[in-house]
């Protein structure tokens, strides 16, 4: 069997994917990234492998993502993260037209082709507000765990607004909150409807299609989901996987150059970009 | 004597000045925190006992900030921007753009020759250019507010911090100490960095000289040191002990003013009907 990886190393986690030649997924990890770069990526590869019970030989192709793309030392090329989201997205998603990927330090509005390819994007890596930073903030201010931020939010029945634009103020304003006696729930609430309403401003600059594909580390809240659900009047899809994205579409086009270097004939040549 | 009291709740802190009309007779300051109502009396009843007064012995108390609706006891209250120019106005009488730099905000105000306020600028959406940014950047390194000043006497030269985003300042902030850089130049980098922000801030009202530069943030002396050197001008900047209280001292001298004017028009009405 031959196997195709792709290694997603992102600000906060670093994220691997292993596909087999029917691009099915076989394995993938997660881990966070911590200052060595390098390790991580070696490590979400490992056990990737071991949560496939695959032997690294087998893998033909590795393609590095993420902002630590070129870290991935065993990684036989590079590709952007955009156009993997964009790939990933479009196989999980057949129809998406629109990806919307939320991690740890950015958030990104993707318009891709029914093959997957990028025709624009969107990117707000300048400013922390409308980023998952914001509800690291919040959740530091509370002293809640990310991962009890999206279902404590749904539990919220009187709304509020929060009114500062940038997340170092957005920690003080979720405190004059508590300290006013507000609801927990209520104020997390207003919190991923802030980042919501940004997050469908920066959508509007690529388009919005029918069909919207949530991706990244913050796709997993539940909060977040709804409260964007909400804003753009309609579902987004949104999968397990979605964490994955990245690193899904970097083991599809590692998938690709293993399918390429098979039968370069038939190809012709000069598939490989 | 005739006392007065100016209020000026910040965002991040309570500033309290009781004036005779000639000079202070006490100021108090307090973190703000999240109970306003109480923090302003606290802070004021400081000020009351440091100067020898009763809450009685004060005339007119004006209250300015963010939080000056909060205040319970004030006559009146006034903007920020009036309460900036009618402080920096009496510090130096020259004064023509008045640069304050709070802990959340960051406003450039041009006055008249008679202290009337003709055009203002603000930030107050975005903690990359206000008094939040030394902090952050302070905490990345695992240094308080206070040891901020101190550290700073040590840098041998800044460092470039972007200052595009607070937030984002960590990442710059951990790189640099990765490589072994001295956090003393770093915290000079940001310095460097509000000092960009702040002349942009500065350029959009018109640069007009004289330029007096108030707001907690310039009890850092490289701070004014800085914006000097960034305008090629001399700046006007009140005693490091008085940086923090210019709106609240003008808060005390408007009172002062107010309080003329109310017997004037009380001795016209006693007198009217003879």
């Amino acid at each position: 069997m031959a196997y195709a990886a792709g290694v997603d190393v992102g600000s906060t986690q670093t994220k691997a994917v292993i596909v087999d030649e029917d691009r099915n997924i076989v394995g993938r990890s997660l881990l966070d990234t911590g200052a060595n770069v390098v390790k991580a990526a070696e490590s979400a590869y490992v056990s990737a492998l071991e949560a496939g019970d695959i032997e690294e030989r087998e893998v033909e192709f590795v393609v590095g993502t993420g902002y630590g793309r070129y870290r991935v030392t065993f990684g036989n090329t590079q590709v952007t993260e955009i156009s993997c989201h964009g790939r990933g997205a479009v196989h999980l998603f057949p129809n998406t037209r629109t990806v919307l990927d939320m991690g740890g330090q950015d958030t990104k509005a993707i318009s891709v082709t029914a093959d997957g390819e990028i025709s624009d994007f969107c990117m707000n890596d300048k400013c922390a507000a409308g980023t998952g930073r914001f509800l690291g903030a919040a959740a530091a201010a509370l002293g809640l765990s990310l991962s009890d931020l999206g279902p404590i939010s749904l539990k919220s029945e009187r709304p509020i607004k929060i009114s500062t634009t940038c997340t170092v103020f957005a920690e003080s304003e979720v405190l004059a909150w508590i300290g006013k006696g507000k609801k927990i729930e209520d104020i997390l609430w207003g919190v991923h409807m802030s980042i919501a309403s940004r997050s469908v401003a920066l959508m509007r600059r690529v388009g919005i299609a029918d069909e919207v594909t949530f991706t990244g580390g913050v796709s997993l809240n539940v909060g977040m989901v709804k409260a964007l659900g909400e804003r753009l009047e309609k579902q987004l899809n949104i999968s397990e996987d979605c964490h994955y994205m990245g690193a899904l579409g970097a083991a599809l086009f590692a998938h690709d150059h293993v399918v390429a270097g098979r039968a370069p004939t038939r190809h012709g040549a000069g598939v490989t970009s | 004597m005739t006392v007065t009291a100016g209020i000026d709740v910040g965002s991040t802190y309570t500033k309290v000045v009781i004036h005779d009309g000639e000079a202070i007779l006490a100021k108090t300051v307090s973190p703000t925190g999240f109970r306003l109502r109480e923090i302003a009396i606290e802070t004021f009843d400081r000020a009351l006992d440091e100067s020898g007064m009763g809450r009685d012995d004060v005339a007119y108390v004006i209250a300015t900030g963010i939080g000056r609706h909060q205040v319970d006891f004030k006559d009146t209250h006034v903007t920020d921007l009036t309460a900036s120019s009618r402080g920096a106005g009496r510090l130096f009488p020259g004064t023509r753009t008045i640069l304050d730099i709070g802990g959340q905000t960051m406003k450039a105000t041009r006055v008249d020759e008679l202290g009337q306020v003709q055009s203002f600028r603000l930030n107050d959406k975005c903690a990359a250019g206000t008094g939040a940014f030394l902090e952050k950047t302070a905490r990345y390194m695992g240094y308080t507010t206070a040891e901020i000043g101190p550290l700073m006497s040590t840098s041998k030269g800044p460092v470039p911090i972007s200052g595009v985003c607070a937030v984002f300042a960590e990442s710059e902030v951990i790189n640099h100490l990765s490589q072994g850089t001295a956090p003393a130049d770093i915290m000079q980098g940001a310095i460097e960095s509000l000092t960009t922000r702040s002349v942009q801030l500065i350029k959009r009202v018109g640069l007009m000289p004289e330029y007096t530069l108030i707001g907690g943030i310039l009890r850092f002396e490289t701070m004014g040191r800085s914006i000097s050197e960034s305008l090629g001008s001399q700046v006007n900047v009140p005693e490091p002990e008085m940086v923090q209280f210019v709106s609240a001292l003008g808060c005390a001298i408007l009172g002062r003013r107010r309080l003329d004017k109310i017997r004037v028009e009380d001795r016209g009405r006693v007198e009217a009907p003879a």
